[in-house]
């Protein structure tokens, strides 16, 4: 190690690439350092949408990695974030919402980040700017696009906007987990919740059938007679196949009707019936039906959707768009690696990989591949839980990361043990994202 | 904050020319960059004397921020190195039980485990 510290080191190493690039094009690169110095360590400035568990992460490593050279605007539209990681357990009564609740302070205070509560209307890749609807444009170096999932409503006809007041989805936490959880309450004993699941792939692969568990635990505990059907258009559990089956077989024998292969294609909102791809019908006290998703609409706006019409392809050393230059991707919105799944976990660790990327470029420096890993918890009542894990490495043939051999897995059985992990889990992942 | 995008706007036009021209550039630098970019991909999770494991960050989610948690969930700052890395060692060989670790420590080389162990015992 010499005698300069990492951040002087880096401050230079910057410098110097400024410098170099700035002689390479062709212009004195004199004035370029000369701006450098007089803005102190800033080496650029990035603007991040949305503040999820993908974009909140982004905003708190970039600056962190950066010790700060590297200016972070995070825009999101909602004031406040609400987690769906442990949603299911306020469905279940096993969780006050309030806790699912928390603030952008800690990212303002701890790290410096400028908050910007606005949505994003336009984003002009050449030019650099974003267009908001109430703050004005932002001009960025780069930009880091989070912007979750939409539905696809269209796919279940019926379910248009004066279905969707009395027929929830609750797979964006918020009001809709509090209403959803009035309607589970009001269902008389003996009454029927059903839950549709789409074709994979959507958010939280394991997230339907941790859901079903919640609320057969709940009609258990409370609504004796109750039952829980659920609809898959998968033809099996896609996540933790064999635990979730055998928690339903011995603890939820009588309560839990599991149908896969039944794709929901149509709702009767009113006789509250909905009809599969085949004709089959089901009717339920309670729907609560998830359409088939794809990347938000803002990815659209940005021009970076590049699959199927649904998500978005990245590489996957900077997590950048094969499709416009500068803007990384995160999340739920992109279109996969291999057995890689949109969940909470991933997005953030997809932040981590984006920031490292961006600090490495805004240094002067090519970035390098890095090493994601996933992990997701299922609480099956109100103590025990199960997880299904996995290590992502780069593979530099593919160009794609994929789980490293013998790596990963699920739980041997459910457990007590794993079921105060899955709380600290969720208490950890969000003061790592949001603190 | 209109001068910062003037500012960074400027700047950001010679960082953002193609990826050829990046690379001329880059050679252009200096040594220490130059390795840099030299070396391959896949096997630079290894970071230069200095440089942040980024990987490192993996641990997190469960662990807390530079490994700082109090929870269920063993915390791992200011641990002994040695402590660190034999156990994530006998987590991947199968020798310590774990109800996921032996699972996620089996993503590392031993190379890695000795990094992580590394920053860890150093976190306070």
């Amino acid at each position: 190690m010499s005698r300069f510290n990492p951040d002087r080191r880096r401050l230079l190493h910057a410098l110097g690439a400024s410098t170099a690039l700035a002689a390479a094009a062709g212009i004195p690169g004199t004035s370029l350092a000369a701006v450098a110095s007089k803005r102190g360590k800033t080496i650029g400035h990035v603007v991040v949408v949305g503040a999820g568990f993908g974009g909140a992460t982004a905003a708190k490593y970039l600056r962190k990695w950066s010790d700060g050279a590297i200016e972070v605007t995070l825009i999101e539209r909602n004031k406040q974030f609400v987690s769906c990681p442990a949603s299911n357990e306020v469905l279940g009564g096993n969780r006050a919402y309030d806790s699912l609740v928390h603030g952008y302070d800690g990212l303002r205070k701890n790290w410096g980040i400028r908050l910007v509560h606005a949505s994003v209307t336009g984003i002009d890749a050449d030019k650099r700017r974003v267009r908001t609807d109430t703050a004005g444009d932002f001009a960025y170096d780069r930009l880091v696009l989070a912007p979750g999932f939409d539905f696809i409503y269209g796919d279940i006809a019926g379910y248009d906007a004066k279905a969707q007041e009395s027929i929830l989805h609750a797979w964006k936490a918020g009001p809709q987990t509090l209403a959803l959880r009035k309607q589970l309450e009001d269902l008389p004993a003996g009454g029927t919740y059903v839950l549709s699941i789409p074709k994979a792939p959507y958010r939280c692969p394991p997230g339907p059938y941790e859901r079903a568990s919640q609320i057969a635990w709940y009609f258990k505990t409370h609504k004796p007679g109750s039952k829980v059907i659920i609809l898959d258009a998968n033809d099996k559990v896609i996540s933790k196949e064999k635990l979730f089956l055998g928690v339903w077989e011995s603890d939820y024998k009588d309560i839990i009707e599991y149908r896969p292969g039944w794709n929901v294609v149509a709702v009767d909102p009113v006789a509250r019936i909905v009809t599969s791809e085949l004709g089959d019908k089901e009717r339920g006290e309670v729907l609560n039906l998830l359409p088939p998703q794809r990347a938000a609409d803002i990815a659209r706006v940005a021009g970076v959707v590049n699959v199927n019409d649904r998500w978005a392809d990245v590489d996957w050393i900077s997590l950048e768009s094969t499709a416009v230059r500068n803007i990384h991707i995160l999340g739920d919105a992109l279109q996969a690696a291999p057995l890689m799944p949109k969940s909470a976990h991933m997005a953030n660790q997809h932040g981590k990989a984006a920031a490292a990327a961006i600090v490495e470029i805004l240094s002067g420096r090519e970035p390098q591949p890095t090493l994601m890993a996933n992990n997701c918890y299922s609480l099956i009542d109100d103590k025990r839980a199960i997880h299904v894990d996995s290590v992502h490495r780069y593979h530099p043939e593919k160009k794609v990361p994929l789980v490293v051999d013998g790596s990963g897995g699920v739980s041997k059985e459910p457990s007590v043990e794993e079921g105060l992990y899955t709380r600290a889990w969720a208490t950890t992942m969000w003061k790592d994202s949001l603190s | 904050m209109p001068n910062d995008f003037l500012l960074n706007k400027t700047r950001s036009h010679f960082f953002n020319q193609g990826l050829a021209m990046k690379k001329t550039a880059l050679a252009i630098v200096g040594s220490l960059t130059a390795l840099a970019a030299l070396a391959g991909p896949g096997s630079t999770t290894t970071p230069a004397p200095g440089r942040t494991p980024y990987f490192a960050a993996n641990c997190a989610n469960c662990h807390g921020t530079d490994g700082k948690a109090a929870s269920a969930i063993p915390p791992i700052a200011g641990r002994d190195r040695a402590y660190l890395e034999e156990s994530m060692k006998a987590f991947k060989n199968g020798t310590r039980p774990a109800t996921i670790m032996h699972q996620l420590a089996k993503g590392y080389t031993d190379e890695e485990i000795a990094i992580l162990a590394e920053y860890f015992a150093k976190q306070k």
